[in-house]
């Protein structure tokens, strides 16, 4: 299962990126998609993790909406640059994670990071360090709306 | 209509080199370790995608295309693991972050 997707979407990746469709090319990259495949097997790499195909779906809800908050954030980061009086105040907090899964909290500190103002600094069990550039952006971090969506896109509960 | 296609992408790609500088501006401005990532973190997500959509839409629906799109994708997801890397090896070698309030309380220091 996680094998047959994980050929299907790098041949899929082969032929975007090279752009040749004839038959004997694509031939020779189906082979490689198998061949590499057939290695992270014996590397033990194709499971899950390696491959979240249970997350595919639900990536177009949480995206967009991820896209939206670090539009926002890096908004407030760069008119805080631009701000002459430079007004931030760093704070060092404790978020709490209620995701269940490694890729679940993986996905929720690179949110952390990924959006500007908040860095996800150190990953502990069930919560995570996070530095925040200014007071305001820690709060809104604790309310833990993001908390929420990721749990929601981990989709296990 | 390609006149139309040829504003937003110049708008985007304008909006996307601004972002660009006001994190260079933040990253000589901010005054330390920590801060000085936040603002780098505005020139690797808006700047840098802001110019991708621009360079898409310039591109039109081709291969080329495709490709800004998965250089967007690998962006999005190496610029927070090296970020977190940083801030990491930062806090473990002793970089004491300057704060202005602590809410770290029951940790190792």
């Amino acid at each position: 299962m996680y094998a047959l997707s994980s050929i299907l979407v790098l041949f899929a990746f082969w032929l975007l990126l090279s752009g040749y469709f004839t038959v004997f090319l694509m031939t020779a990259g189906a082979a490689s998609a198998i061949g590499v495949v057939l290695l992270a097997r014996r590397m033990e790499l194709v499971d899950h993790e390696g491959h979240p195909i249970r997350l595919s779906w639900r990536v177009f809800t949480y995206w967009p909406w991820l896209f939206k908050e670090i539009a926002k954030s890096a908004w407030d980061v760069s008119r805080i640059i631009i701000n002459p009086r430079l007004p931030i105040s760093p704070t060092l907090v404790r978020a709490r994670t209620s995701q269940k899964s490694t890729v679940g909290v993986v996905t929720y500190a690179n949110s952390i990071t990924l959006t500007p103002g908040t860095i996800s600094v150190e990953v502990r069990r069930g919560e995570i360090l996070v530095h925040a550039l200014t007071r305001e952006g820690a709060d809104s971090l604790l309310e833990g709306e993001m908390d929420r969506q990721v749990t929601r896109f981990e989709g296990l509960s | 209509m390609s006149v139309l296609i040829d504003i937003a992408s110049w708008v985007c790609l304008v909006a996307g080199g601004i972002f660009c500088v006001i994190g260079t501006v933040g990253l000589l401005r901010m005054p330390d370790f920590y801060t000085r990532m936040h603002a780098a973190s505005v020139t690797d997500t808006l700047g840098a995608g802001l110019m991708l959509i621009g360079l898409v839409l310039q591109a039109g629906p081709t291969l080329v295309a495709v490709k800004l799109l998965i250089i967007g994708l690998l962006i999005f997801f190496t610029s927070p693991t090296a970020t977190h890397a940083l801030a990491k090896a930062g806090l473990t070698r002793g970089v004491k972050p300057l704060l202005a309030e602590d809410r770290s309380q029951p940790s190792k220091r």
